[in-house]
């Protein structure tokens, strides 16, 4: 399986001054897969997608992909080949489009940088990338400006200018959170499509765990800087380790449970605990099945159950482990 | 499940409304944001307020409140405060009005606080300019209410950047509180806010209420908040009020396209996963809206079909009725149909 990853992170890690945004992140990404990385704000996801994207550079760790460590690689051929093969698309599509430029120039531009087509096959490939993202007519679509246009289309417009250079991987860092929810659901079945069609390998930032149910294979859970679980995911939303895990399944609205079925506890510590992180687990101060030894000793991610991993010394205890 | 089942729905018909809006229009130029709206909200309840982007929930709130800016104006309609219409009011008796009758907690409140004034001269900020309070005890009653809404009191002194996001949204709902007023409304309060401190932020506005006994009209999009914290639901589309009806009966028994589809659009945590297909289209372009029914370009039940009932989707415009005791539905293949 690891043969064919694409993008394999191993001991990932960024500090900004004191504070460990990301620390000791290691995942796969596979081609045909959506992995879905959720946490609160402040947890480092962002982070890891822009460390992925090479906005940053890494603290330590690696980022393989097809045989070399592209967190290294610093000649501008190298990277710009990365680039093309792993895009970004980001939470707001207005910021990251022109305002003063047609949908056909945005998506022209990389077809033509890139040297994706012939010139005489740009017309035709604006089109078809335009319909294959579900915009439609794609010559009236074309010829728009982006405040002509809705906020999920404007999010259309940005995967289909992404596609243009047939990516192996697309970082999505919270695409549909400033979409309102009746579009939300057409972006996310685009991505589950996008996956299968093109065998294109997905990294979804979210915060919300019934989309990362409703589109990804892969769960990632990030608190302070760290995973903390990691696992096909409807496993881990079915029988979570991590307690974090739990706490934030148990906070996702539900309407089957009206209010007072379960207070959840007291938030003692904050997410800011990353900051100059002393030895021991990160949620230890708000963990209600602590134990002696989380304050000490900093659990690693253990695979407790097949592929189905936790950083947590009391459901997920490190066989290695001596003390 | 069960708590679902026992939650009381309470008729609170006989007591007369808190807040009525009567017709209630609002025109930004061409574009009317709020279209001959009427809602009640009663004494002690929370009132949902649910739609996407642009619907006019927030233009509501900030209608009741009097705070509309130009070119934003109440073009028609009344508000009725305990049966005393605000509209065409004086500033200084709105200025009274505010934060004494009604507070708002506005969408990322968080950041509405004074970045150089400590949390306390905050609070006196507000207590001191709508009641004579000696200082001291208004300090006290601030200590008092940061404890109310899960904040040490010592934080009284706090900056706002030493507090977390979720603090300071706490601190604006205490702020809020301060003046002890009747309604509270509360403006997409936690959007901005991570799952965990959402929920906590919820459990204490119930709290709260249950303490006070002010009633929450509570706007956001996110309709499945509403379904576990709400009494009642409004669901709002292009600048109408489309359905309400009380919190179990939206969750169940919702009638409205609209409202079903909004509801199939949020994916389910638990249970089987089929595949959904939100609202096809777009809310519509409010200088310009459509003609008739203002969903029936989204519509899946509008079909081109030359009936009668097409006829009328695309050119009478649907009014509110009664299809159930407090939940009133306005769609013509509803009402047609009698579903």
């Amino acid at each position: 399986m690891s043969a064919a990853a694409p993008l394999e992170v191993r001991g990932l890690t960024k500090h900004f001054a004191r504070v460990h945004a990301v620390d000791d992140v290691s995942f796969e990404l596979r081609p045909g897969t959506i992995t879905a990385l959720v946490g609160e704000s402040g947890s480092g996801k962002s982070t890891v997608a822009r460390l992925l994207a090479r906005l940053h550079d890494p603290t330590s760790g690696s980022v393989l992909w097809e045989g070399g460590d592209v967190a290294r690689v610093r000649r501008h051929r190298d990277v710009l080949r990365y680039r093309s093969a792993v895009q970004l698309i980001f939470q707001d599509p207005f910021d990251s489009l022109n305002p003063v430029k047609t949908v056909r120039h945005h998506i022209e531009r990389p077809l033509r940088i890139h040297r994706m087509v012939p010139h005489d096959r740009v017309e035709e490939r604006v089109h078809e990338l335009l319909r294959a993202v579900g915009l439609v007519p794609p010559h009236e679509i074309a010829a728009k400006y982006p405040h002509e246009l809705s906020g999920g289309q404007r999010q259309r417009v940005s995967l289909a200018r992404v596609l243009a250079v047939e990516p192996k991987v697309i970082l999505a860092d919270e695409p549909t959170s400033m979409l309102d929810v009746s579009i939300r659901i057409g972006i996310l079945n685009l991505m589950r499509r996008l996956k299968d069609e093109r065998d294109i390998a997905f990294l979804f930032v979210t915060h919300d765990l019934a989309s990362a149910r409703y589109v990804a294979d892969d769960l990632l859970v990030m608190y302070a800087g760290q995973i903390v679980e990691r696992g096909p995911v409807e496993e881990v939303l079915a029988s979570p380790l991590h307690p974090y895990t739990r706490l934030l399944l148990a906070a996702v609205p539900d309407p089957a449970k009206r209010l007072h079925t379960e207070r959840i506890e007291e938030r003692r510590g904050v997410a800011a605990a990353a900051v100059d992180p002393p030895e021991g687990c990160r949620f230890v101060s708000r963990c209600p099945i602590a134990v002696d030894v989380c304050s000490r000793v900093t659990p690693q991610l253990v695979e407790a159950r097949p592929r189905h991993a936790a950083r947590c010394h009391v459901t997920a205890p490190d066989p290695e482990r001596t003390t | 499940m069960t708590a679902l089942m026992e939650a009381p729905v309470e008729p609170r018909t006989h007591t007369p409304a808190l807040l009525e809006l009567r017709g209630l229009t609002v025109e930004y130029g061409r574009a009317r944001a709020v279209d001959g709206v009427d809602l009640d909200i009663h004494e002690g309840e929370i009132l949902g307020l649910a739609g996407e982007s642009a619907c006019g929930k927030t233009t509501i709130a900030n209608a009741v409140m009097q705070i509309l800016r130009p070119p934003g104006r109440i073009a028609g309609g009344q508000v009725l405060f305990r049966g005393d219409d605000l509209v065409g009011k004086s500033a200084e008796e709105l200025r009274r009005f505010r934060w004494l009758n009604v507070s708002m907690v506005f969408q990322s409140a968080m950041n509405a606080l004074n970045p150089v004034m400590r949390v306390g001269d905050q609070f006196l900020d507000a207590m001191q300019a709508h009641e004579k309070i000696h200082k001291r005890a208004a300090l006290k009653q601030a200590e008092e209410l940061l404890e109310l809404v899960g904040i040490d009191r010592r934080r009284i002194r706090a900056y706002p950047h030493e507090l977390s996001g979720g603090m300071r949204q706490r601190v604006m709902i205490a702020i809020a509180l301060a003046l002890n007023p009747e309604l509270i409304i509360l403006d997409e309060p936690t959007t901005a806010l991570d799952v965990v401190v959402q929920r906590e932020i919820m459990q204490q506005v119930e709290a709260l209420k249950q303490d006070f006994g002010f009633a929450v009209l509570f706007i956001t999009h996110d309709v499945s908040l509403l379904l576990e914290f709400a009494d009642r639901i409004a669901i709002m589309y292009a600048g109408e009020v489309v359905e309400t009806a009380p919190a179990e009966q939206i969750a169940t028994g919702a009638q409205h396209p609209y409202t079903q589809g909004l509801l199939q659009s949020f994916p389910p945590l638990t249970g089987p996963l089929e595949r959904l297909t939100g609202i096809p289209g777009a809310p519509p372009d409010l200088r310009n809206p459509p003609s008739g029914c203002r969903f029936h370009p989204r519509c899946p039940h509008c079909v081109s079909d030359g009936s009668r009932l097409y006829a009328r989707q695309t050119t009478e415009r649907p009014v509110l009725r009664e299809v159930a005791p407090g939940h009133a539905v306005a769609c013509h293949l509803v009402e047609e149909r009698g579903i």
